[in-house]
């Protein structure tokens, strides 16, 4: 008998509970999909909210920040469509093929559907709805985890983009995913599928802003042998947000990821990714700006499957008043993983005597032939160079923000596309701007 | 009136009496040279007239054409024509030389209610300044300090200088860690420097340095005052005998 004692749910898991039994009949998907729907609220309803005690969201306990969950997202009106126009200014400097969501939902009318040689994009709803081939073998088994997030991501996933890029393209712009949100806050469960195949190249930057919605989104990402593929994700909402990334790489393959959270109050980012072929390398960074009460959670799982991988994790994050960040990254090395190669760093500036970061890197390693490093830091700005600065007459705040610019400008340095890294470097310094 | 008074000055860095009643005087466009042995508080001298916190003034002046400078901020000193050639110049990483220069070249012209440097001239100053200096135009693309040796730090220390133009240059051991070629091209971009619009403090433990850079004035420092002056030839006399005769001066 192993069932677990679990107390009266929440409000929130109450409403959450409600929610699917309301919307079940509704949901897009039929056979498979709508029993892997219903197996994945069982998964989340048996044990609730990830709380304190459930060790990867140790840090991030939701049922206890979640005081209520807001009702589903309804269809977008022409007031949400209207303000979904300027949306996603975070990367409007690059030329990218727009894809505009509302609320979660895809506005076909907002979105640039340009035909382009082998590229198909969707809507996951519609795919869900017509049981599309690419959804029935890719979604919910790109990387399977227990986690609880990703479960009720699963049984609630409306909609979403369906991005299929055909073997040995190259994407002749970067495809731009922008989840803007309507008027009124709501909880919003957004799937998407990007499948991008052999010796195939693609650009993906994703956007999210919102003030006070719900959002849990998960991006299933398949990198085939030999592609190329970089992933940029910027985050800007003052609701609750949760993000899981799935992702699988092939042989050969390369892959980078950047996350920028700034001015984003409760967040929760999670990585899961396999190397499942070898020869491959990716890069994970990423870049956190907290101030006020801003909660920003790194989590990822990495998991070398196949050896001669190399893979980079390195992420900086500066905190201000009362701010708090959790980095936690666990590097898994299975037995026939030899020669991987791995090095995870994180770093912490803190501005403040308030603020509070916690740094959690692990390593499994079950292979004998491998390098893998970690480190983690966490510290004030030192005063020497601070003082450095002062005495060539430069002053106190531009002396700071010289220093925290250098702090993450070493980590924004690494994105290879120009027009990213810039735009990344321009939104965090209108966060440095706006310290005063 | 004198460039630099300091008067009666008492400093104490957590409890411990570090300074001990020291009186100097700076003239304008005099170079003075400050010896002592280790441990007699003359970079702590330094970093007090640059602006560093943690040092407590427990009594005393410091005055800069008559006005006193304690309740300044390093960076309003420095727009004041305070400089200090640091003995050990720190590594800014991510902080390119070349942005580092402007930014503190345009905000002490700001301070001082003078206009920005634009870009060509910018550009035109630091490249002739460094041709003078040898430094090459790699080190000024690289972060301020990082990866550099230690006569390339100093070497900056003397570039900076050089572009920031002050009153008041301060070296603190300057010719540490300095073989005899570095010695002389450091030197010589101080005495371009010299005019009778700026005055210089030049510490170091050895004479070696005042051979190259010839100081109208020496002082010698022990246990937290000055506790003699003299010509030049003061210089020459410690080398010969050491710093032991004043050990029990300042007692």
């Amino acid at each position: 008998m192993n069932a677990e004692v679990r107390a009266i749910k929440t409000p929130a898991e109450q409403a959450l509970h409600n929610a699917y039994e309301g919307a079940r009949a509704a949901l897009p998907g039929k056979g498979e999909l709508a029993a892997m729907r219903e197996e994945a609220f069982k998964r989340f309803d048996a044990k609730g909210l990830p709380h304190r005690r459930v060790e990867e969201w140790k840090y991030t306990d939701l049922r206890a920040l979640m005081r209520d969950a807001l009702p589903l997202a309804a269809p977008p009106d022409a007031a949400g469509k209207s303000k979904a126009k300027d949306a996603g200014k975070v990367f409007a400097s690059v030329d990218c093929r727009r894809l505009v969501f509302v609320d979660g939902a895809f506005v076909a009318e907002l979105s640039d559907l340009t035909a382009e040689l082998g590229l198909t994009i969707g809507s996951m709803a519609v795919a869900l709805a017509k049981g599309d081939a690419l959804v029935a073998a890719h979604v919910g088994k790109v990387f399977e985890t227990e986690d609880a997030a990703v479960a009720l991501n699963t049984a609630l996933m409306g909609d979403g983009a369906v991005i299929h890029v055909s073997a040995a393209t190259v994407l002749a712009r970067p495809i731009h995913l922008v989840f803007a949100s309507g008027e009124t806050p709501s909880s919003g469960f957004i799937r998407s599928l990007i499948v991008v195949e052999k010796g195939a190249r693609a650009i993906i930057a994703e956007s999210h802003e919102s003030s006070a919605s719900q959002v849990n989104c998960a991006l299933e990402l398949v990198i085939g042998d030999n592609a190329q593929v970089d992933y940029f994700k910027a985050t800007q909402t003052r609701g609750l947000h949760v993000a899981s990334l799935l992702l699988t790489v092939g042989a050969k393959a390369q892959f980078n990821t950047f996350a920028l959270n700034s001015d984003a109050s409760l967040v929760r980012n999670q990585s899961f990714v396999r190397f499942a072929g070898e020869g491959s390398t990716g890069g994970l960074r990423g870049v956190n700006l907290l101030r006020g009460k801003d909660h920003v959670d790194t989590t990822m799982q990495i998991e070398h499957a196949a050896g001669h991988c190399a893979s980079r994790e390195q992420f900086k994050s500066v905190l201000d008043d009362q701010s708090h960040n959790v980095f936690q990254g666990k590097i898994v090395v299975k037995p026939h993983a030899q020669k991987t190669d791995t090095k995870m760093m994180t770093r912490a500036l803190l501005l403040s005597d308030e603020a509070e970061a916690d740094n959690k890197p692990e390593l499994e390693i079950f292979a004998d032939d491998v390098v893998c490093g970690h480190g983690a830091t966490a510290g004030a700005l030192d005063p020497g160079l601070k003082f450095y600065l002062m005495s060539r007459g430069i002053d106190d705040k531009q002396a700071e923000a010289l220093l925290i610019q250098a702090f993450i400008g070493e980590t924004v340095e690494e994105i290879a596309h120009e027009g990213f890294r810039e735009a990344i470097m321009t939104a965090a310094l209108s966060w440095l701007e706006a310290r005063g | 009136m004198s460039l630099l008074e300091i008067k009666n000055l008492h400093v104490e860095v957590e409890d411990k009496k570090i300074l001990n009643g020291l009186n100097l005087t700076i003239e304008k466009g005099q170079v003075a040279a400050i010896m002592g042995p280790n441990g007699s508080g003359k970079s702590t001298l330094s970093y007090v007239l640059a602006g560093k916190d943690a040092y407590n003034i427990t009594e005393g002046d410091i005055l800069l054409d008559g006005e006193s400078i304690l309740e300044l901020a390093p960076d309003e000193r420095a727009a004041k024509g305070i400089f200090l050639a640091f003995q050990y110049p720190v590594e800014v990483p991510g902080v390119a030389t070349m942005t580092f220069l402007r930014t503190a070249l345009n905000a002490q012209r700001k301070l001082r209610g003078e206009g920005e440097y634009s870009t060509p001239d910018f550009i035109k100053l630091v490249r002739e300044t460094s041709a003078k200096l040898g430094v090459s135009q790699e080190h000024l693309r690289r972060a301020v300090n990082v990866g550099f040796s230690g006569g390339e730090k100093k070497r900056n220390e003397i570039l900076q200088m050089a572009i920031l133009q002050p009153r008041l240059a301060i070296l603190d051991e300057t010719d540490s860690g300095l073989d005899i070629d570095a010695l002389k091209t450091v030197s010589e971009g101080v005495n371009r420097l010299r005019s009778p619009e700026r005055s210089m403090i030049v510490i170091t433990h050895y004479q070696r340095l005042l051979n190259y850079i010839v100081p109208d004035v020496v002082h010698v420092m022990s246990k937290g005052r000055v506790v003699k002056s003299g010509g030049k030839e003061l210089a020459l006399e410690l080398e010969a005998k050491g710093y032991a005769q004043y050990a029990d001066e300042a007692a």
